[in-house]
């Protein structure tokens, strides 16, 4: 039993990731989009500087979730999020959340990654099973 | 520039994907993740995987290949310029391990206009060697000043 309940709060994670994080990113993944690994093109393009990858940063959450669900890469059966703003290395990251439904061992949760005070990725909704 | 809905409906060749276990180590590595179920073989299987498992997050390596060509079809005429990755949805099935060989199908859901953006909705749907769905996901991409 999870012995969660709606309203209760999750752990969360708090990251700094540091500023190789865009380029160690981008070689795992693939994205090589030179906004986030080239701060003379991101300032080009009118950002204030290079910017994390949104997939890094929503990786943060799907962590979260899978860590309060006791870590098992089986743990998280969906995620969904929507990417509301830029987000930067070199200044940290925080993702909190709460249960918004429990069914036993089954969690959903809504989570937020937030930096400086701006919410990079909301209505994040994960579903979990506890194992 | 009028929205383009030409791609709505269709569906681009597979793209296939073979999991190497260092790929699934430098992916965790950078994510800050040291659950040994990513890194060593022993500990997976004690574990109940049938090798190193990918975190799940991991669909980002083998499925964006799938997205990738999508983006640079004439029919979807993407304005790169102007384009965000607005949100992302990922539902997992069984889990993604070392020497996996994943095949990826991308699909265009929809194309429409909301308050003066483009939405551009993508599905994927990747599938290991024994047709077991391993993850699917739904890629939306906003796209600013459109003409509705």
């Amino acid at each position: 039993m999870s012995a969660k309940e709606k309203g209760d709060k999750i752990d969360g994670l708090k990251v700094t990731p540091d500023k190789y994080v865009p380029h160690r990113y981008a070689g795992a993944s693939g994205d090589f989009n030179p906004i986030h690994i080239d701060s003379e093109f991101a300032q080009m393009v009118g950002l204030p500087s290079s910017i994390l990858h949104g997939l890094y940063v929503m990786g943060l959450v799907a962590q979260s979730a899978a860590r309060e669900a006791g870590g098992d890469p089986r743990a998280l059966k969906r995620l969904s999020v929507q990417f509301r703003g830029m987000s930067y290395p070199e200044q940290e990251i925080e993702v909190t959340g709460e249960v918004i439904e429990a069914d036993g061992d089954d969690v959903t949760f809504d989570l937020v990654a937030t930096q400086n005070g701006n919410q990079v990725i909301r209505n994040a909704t994960a579903d979990v099973t506890y194992g | 520039m009028a929205l383009k809905t030409d791609a709505v409906g269709k569906s681009w060749p597979a793209y296939e994907y073979e999991v190497g276990r260092e790929k699934i180590r430098e992916y965790a590595q950078v994510m800050g993740i040291d659950n040994p179920v990513h890194f060593d073989a022993e500990a997976a299987k004690a574990e109940g995987f049938r090798n190193i498992v990918a975190p799940p997050m991991f669909v980002v390596v083998y499925a964006a290949g799938g997205m990738g060509p999508v983006l640079f079809d004439p029919d979807v005429a993407m304005n790169f310029a102007a384009m965000v990755h607005g949100a992302q949805e990922f539902e997992w099935g069984e889990p993604v391990v070392s020497g996996d060989l994943i095949t990826t199908t991308t699909t265009c859901k929809d194309i429409y206009p909301k308050d003066g953006k483009g939405f551009y909705v993508f599905e994927t749907e990747s599938k290991n060697q024994n047709g077991d769905l391993v993850c699917r996901a739904t890629w939306t991409n906003i796209v600013r000043g459109i003409e509705e």
